[in-house]
């Protein structure tokens, strides 16, 4: 990626948070260029969705400053759908372009949903919440997506299949992505860079060259997942 | 953030009121529902049986048969002492329409205040909650001192009586929406319209159902309890002039009349329930 010709999608200076005089941010640099995946670790607890809500704008109590250029999309790791709208409203609602509807369909489309438009929330799989989730982030063509966790709650099967979407979407779309995950080979599977955050900073950084999909037992992805192990203080 | 799957279910379960889960999908099961039917009309045959074996004196307990042609009677006939059944029910029903939507629509609008504001809530809720705890039916008689006999008092009694128990339970349903849909909100960029349509309100509104129901049911009360007091029409009169007569049976007619009253109005409030709150039960409308 030509991470240093062109302006950073999300550039972040000197982020802080504290809770109560617990220090959760410190000095945290960051930047992310566009159509980029990087791909956040670190330990539950560590901070990962403090920072993503910090560069989405949902938390005031940060200091330092944060800047991501033009749209943004977020996906939760709960899918976080409004259950008393339909899955079409879900991806509509605040939509603003010209035909709201259309796009919202295009979207559902795009993630294999366009036979549940009309179905409410609480009758899709975890799975299919979470790609009804990543299309209405889509619809608003971001240039930068924010997903936390969002394959966390999944099954091994359909987080595979999950991430083969999320390839699919981002080769035809190319926004880039910041993926907080707890999951090392998630990270190694998708990301062109991975971030290990650890007391408030990014403690590790790893670049990833290796053409995708990725095999796991790549010698590379080997020795790279036992050292962000160990960077994740988990001894082999 | 640690919601497990299907998170959407989760969500829609929180700040609701249990019981209208459960009348909602009960409603819908027709077995069921014919099943709820048979313990009422066994206890009416009971009841019947209680006068064919001669157990309890007529005039103490007039047997449903006879509750029914005394209801018969006073339809169709216009008795000096009592008027007609339906010109007593007529005037009870517009003292009950007239306090509740006054009750309810201030509940309502005080909810949204309060709900969606600090300074409302501040302003407002500590009255409300001072109103709570004051027992209703000890203002009766201050109610007749300010507003004097007529209707007003009586409507005042039925507007209080809807008031409470719908603002509270509108005001923690407006407070209970998940706050991670406000969140959501935020990240969509709603504006304040579509938040209020989208997410509050139809949030809100499992937990303001609820207090429909128990507000209807303390508004009859306040009606029975106004109609008792120098009222000159409606079913309270009727019960009134009955007592002076001695006449159960009549007594007995109008106490049928209020609960089938309050019966159709739940039944009403089950059927909006229904309908307004189909996402929990996940069939498309
Ligand atoms: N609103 C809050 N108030 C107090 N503590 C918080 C709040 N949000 C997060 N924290 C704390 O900050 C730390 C980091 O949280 P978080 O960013 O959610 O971690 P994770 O890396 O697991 O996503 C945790 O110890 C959490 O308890
Ligand atoms: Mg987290």
């Amino acid at each position: 990626m030509s991470a240093t010709t062109q302006a950073p999608v999300v550039r972040a200076e000197h982020l802080g948070r504290s809770f109560g005089d617990r220090a959760v941010l410190q000095d945290l640099n960051l930047e992310i260029a566009d159509g980029e995946i990087v791909a956040l670790i670190g330990r539950s607890g560590s901070g990962k969705s403090t920072l993503l809500r910090a560069l989405a704008g949902l938390d005031k109590g940060v200091s330092g400053s944060a800047t991501v250029e033009g749209q943004f999309g977020i996906a939760f790791q709960d899918a976080r759908l409004i259950p008393w709208r339909s899955v079409l409203d879900n991806v509509r609602l605040g939509l603003r372009a010209a035909d709201s509807t259309k796009a919202a369909r295009a979207a559902l489309a795009e993630v294999g949903l366009e036979a549940h438009t009309d179905a409410w929330p609480s009758t899709l799989s975890g799975g299919e919440a979470q790609r009804v989730s990543l299309a209405r982030a889509l619809a608003r063509e971001p240039r930068l997506l924010l997903l936390d966790e969002p394959f966390g709650a999944l099954d091994a099967l359909t987080r595979i299949t999950m991430h083969e979407l999320v390839l699919r979407l981002w080769q035809r779309h190319h926004p880039a992505i910041l993926l907080v995950t707890h999951d090392v080979d998630e990270a190694l599977a998708l990301a062109d860079r991975v971030l290990v955050l650890g007391s408030g900073r990014i403690a590790h950084e790893s670049a990833i060259a290796l053409e995708r999909p990725r095999h796991r037992d790549h010698p590379e992805l080997v020795e790279l997942r036992s050292r962000l192990l160990s960077e994740l203080g988990v001894s082999l | 953030m640690s919601a497990t799957q299907p998170n959407s279910r989760a969500l829609g379960a929180l700040g609701v009121g249990a019981a209208a889960a459960g009348r909602a999908t009960r409603l819908r099961l027709r077995g069921p529902g014919l099943q709820r039917l048979i313990s009422p009309v066994v206890l009416l045959i009971l009841w019947q049986l209680i006068h064919v074996f001669n157990l309890v004196s007529v005039k103490k307990l007039p047997p449903p048969t006879t509750v029914l042609s005394t209801a018969w009677n006073l339809i169709t006939t216009n008795e000096p002492a009592y008027g007609t059944l339906q010109g007593a029910l007529g005037a009870s029903l517009e003292r009950m329409v007239i306090g509740f939507a006054l009750g309810a629509g201030v509940a309502l609008i005080l909810a949204l205040v309060s709900g969606l504001s600090r300074w409302g809530e501040n302003t407002f809720d500590p009255i409300l909650q001072m109103i709570r705890t004051v027992p209703l039916f000890g203002l009766v008689p201050v109610f007749i001192v300010w507003f004097g006999i007529g209707e007003l008092p009586k409507i005042l009694l039925i507007a209080l009586a809807a008031l409470i128990p719908l603002y509270l339970n509108a005001f923690a349903g407006i407070r209970g929406v998940d706050h991670r849909l406000w969140e959501l909100a935020d990240v969509l960029g709603l504006s304040r319209s579509e938040r209020l349509r989208h997410v509050i309100l139809p949030g809100a509104l499992p937990q303001t159902l609820v207090g429909l129901r128990l507000s209807l049911g303390t508004a009859w009360l306040a009606l029975v309890v106004a109609e008792q007091v120098n009222t000159n029409a409606g079913l309270g009169y009727m019960i009134n002039q009955a007592t002076q007569f001695l006449s159960n049976n009549v007594i007995f007619v109008a106490l049928a009349v209020y609960t089938i009253l309050g019966l159709a109005t739940d039944w009403l409030v089950r059927l909006l329930e229904r309908r307004a709150l189909a996402w929990r039960r996940g069939l498309l409308t």
